[in-house]
């Protein structure tokens, strides 16, 4: 029987090709879209976790409250002991401490004046014990335009639009100029190493990357870490995982009488990302919905045009004997058939797009650059396994919907008036 | 025969409105000499404020506290300054701090720091960051000019402040580049120096408040010789600024005012 149906659907194109094009298109935006924003989405929750959030991350309770200043003076004291601690209480995930800084990064001219000077953002990360995994994590050496990682210590890579700005090439001598962690006037000379893009605004327009113990010496913090970040050593940011280790932690060591107390964070606690989280949820069934329903308003119509050219067969079949609800199932088995190819022909398609976003993006780059916001210049898309049944609900879904509510006209028809109609 | 009452009215009724005018036009020029006198008044007041705090040049030692949250830091520094233009500061103590040196000639700044024998420029937005974590920034450093030259002035009330009774004087900037658009300042009436002053933005917000004591008589003139500064902006129990040392129109080696200074 479905090869019979199938066979008419192939042999009579004007039953077939305009629902094939409605819904293969239907189904080519929904993969594309779910795609899209699932690659948006997941991009912008790395960056935030790769470079700020971590999966979890613990502060003093006062830089925490004033995190957007970089309060370095509010910074964790007795930082190793706490990191060695959180090493032992919650192995599943990998503790790094991190300093970051905000300071004003001056060039000099052959007598040691200011030649050009911009604000920097600093992030002090551990860059020179080759067990870390910190420049993987933040994929600093596939970021980097020119020069090297720096390999020993008083050596720092700054942003390439930086450089290119204020002409500073790699071995060239630049100041950061800042506060300490005790409000002390900063100054420290480092080496560019080399020049780094992440593809992110926010860090691309002033970012200087330092180890850890260079931060740690210039910025009078000795066992001292602005934030400690945790990594799932799964890779992925699991919020279950993130909430149990937060909620142990916060009981044990949170106080509320003391603002120097440290206190965890999960990563959708932080930067808004709670709100990107459930979008990011939520996004295919949003995008499934939207085009169920135009979809269906469309098939609905174009079902109704075909019932109307097909009068004719359906009285003959009527005529012939064959029931009402036979004639229509038919009808919504041929509407199968046709979601289901309009599906595949357009989650072919919608996959193809997305292999070449997920490969090239496109580049929001002119739009973001005043962002105070972790999102990634290049907006890519994801491919995703659900990515392959995703575009199959809408497709099928909307055909049969429409065909059912055109099908309708078939049980209107009476069947004493038949051969009056099949008359004409 | 023509009646004259209706012109006797006529004229009663002009005569009438007549004496009206007169005393709308008298209290006018009532307010008007008011607002005149206020005017004078208070900008006799700020000129005296600034024959009080202006010199053609000083010298001083001073001693800044800044309470952090955590702990509180005491910087040591010695300041020249040469009229409202040029002025130069090196820190004492503590370690970390001795030997920087600050120089700032008309509207330029510069800081030398001898750990990394680096002499940088500060300029732009960058000069309304905070100096070394205190409540003060570069401008406030750097604002010298005298009151009368960058602000009109009205008195808007009296208050007394610690027993001593004040004025209090509001001013708003007749230049752009200032680094408030309002101040609102409480004068000794007697000594001609503020005790209090409030710093606005032009928006309205409040954004610094001093309070200024230990009032002391220098070589003729009052001056108070302690400043708390706060800034509105930030958590804090805010800056106190003490002058230990003052001494005003000396004799200042000229090269002191020099780039060449920050390096000796």
């Amino acid at each position: 029987m479905i090869r019979f149906i199938f066979k008419g659907l192939l042999r009579d194109r004007q039953r077939s090709l305009l629902p094939v094009l409605v819904v293969s298109t239907g189904v080519f935006l929904t993969v594309l879209m779910t795609g899209w924003l699932t690659g948006i989405f997941k991009d912008m929750i790395d960056v935030n976790a790769d470079f700020t959030t971590g999966h979890v991350r613990v502060m003093t309770q006062a830089y925490a409250q004033n995190e957007t200043q970089l309060p370095n003076d509010l910074a964790i004291l007795g930082a190793d002991d706490l990191t060695a601690e959180l090493e032992k209480q919650y192995p599943e995930m990998e503790w790094v401490n991190r300093i970051r800084f905000g300071g004003l990064l001056d060039i000099p001219d052959s007598l040691g004046e200011t030649r050009a000077q911009g604000q920097a953002v600093g992030i002090a990360v551990d860059l020179l014990n080759p067990q870390s995994k910190e420049s993987e994590r933040m994929n600093i050496l596939r970021s980097i335009v020119q020069g090297k990682m720096p390999d020993n210590k008083g050596e720092a890579l700054i942003s390439e639009d930086f450089a290119v700005r204020f002409k500073v090439q790699v071995g060239d001598k630049v100041t950061l100029f800042g506060n300490t962690m005790n409000g002390a006037m900063m100054f420290s000379n480092f080496i560019v190493a080399g020049t780094v893009r992440f593809g992110v605004a926010m860090l691309d327009r002033g970012a200087v990357i330092i180890d850890l113990s260079d931060a740690r010496n210039i910025l009078d913090m000795q066992d001292a870490s602005g934030e400690i970040l945790g990594f799932s050593h799964a890779g992925y940011y699991d919020d279950e995982q993130a909430a149990l280790i937060k909620s142990s932690f916060n009981e044990t060591f949170t106080k509320a009488d003391d603002e120097f107390s440290p206190v965890m964070l999960r990563l959708r606690d932080q930067n808004g990302l709670d709100e990107y989280l459930k979008l990011a949820d939520s996004m295919s069934f949003i995008m499934i919905l939207v085009f169920v329903i135009a979809m269906s308003i469309v098939l609905w119509n174009t079902g109704l045009l075909g019932g109307l050219r097909r009068y004719t067969e359906y009285g003959i079949r009527l005529a012939l004997g064959e029931e009402k609800s036979h004639i229509y199932s038919t009808t919504m088995m041929e509407a199968v058939l046709i979601g289901i190819m309009g599906s595949i022909v357009g989650t072919v398609f919608g996959l193809a797009l997305c292999g070449y976003l997920q490969t090239y993006g496109i580049d929001f780059g002119r739009v973001l650059d005043n962002s105070s916001m972790m999102m990634p210049q290049k907006f890519r898309a994801y491919i995703t396994p659900r990515l392959f049944y995703i575009g199959f609900i809408p497709g099928t879904l909307a055909m049969v919907l429409g065909n059912a509510l055109a099908g309708f006209a078939i049980y209107k028809r009476k069947t004493a008036r038949l051969f009056k109609e099949l008359e004409v | 025969m023509v009646s004259i009452k209706p012109i006797r009215d006529l004229i009663i009724i002009v005569n009438q409105r007549t004496e009206i005018m007169k005393r709308i036009f008298l209290i006018l020029i009532g307010i008007l000499i008011a607002l005149t006198m206020n005017a004078q008044d208070a900008k006799a007041i700020l000129q005296k404020v600034d024959d009080n705090m202006s010199s053609r040049n000083r010298v001083f030692e001073s001693t800044m506290t800044i309470h952090g949250k955590r702990s509180s830091r005491t910087i040591t520094s010695r300041s020249y300054a040469e009229g409202e233009k040029q002025s130069f500061t090196e820190y004492l103590s503590p370690a970390r701090d001795q030997g920087t040196k600050m120089l700032k000639l008309k509207d330029q700044l510069w800081i030398y720091s001898p750990a990394s024998d680096r002499t940088i420029q500060i300029s732009g937005h960058l000069l309304r960051q905070s100096v070394m974590g205190s409540d003060l920034s570069y401008e406030d450093m750097m604002e010298d000019r005298k009151l009368t030259d960058v602000y009109g002035v009205k008195i808007v009330g009296v208050e007394t402040i610690e027993g001593r009774k004040t004025t209090i004087l509001e001013l708003i900037a007749v230049l752009d580049d200032v680094a408030y658009y309002k101040r609102k300042m409480w004068i000794d009436a007697e000594r001609f120096i503020p005790l209090k002053e409030e710093l606005y933005a032009k928006g309205g917000q409040l954004l610094k408040r001093t309070t200024l004591t230990d009032v002391k008589q220098l070589q003729g003139r009052w001056f108070p010789t302690t400043i708390v500064y706060k800034d509105m902006l930030k958590e804090g129990k805010g800056t106190e600024f003490k002058i230990t040392g003052i001494k005003f129109d000396q004799e200042l080696p000229a090269y002191i005012f020099t780039k060449a200074a920050l390096k000796k």
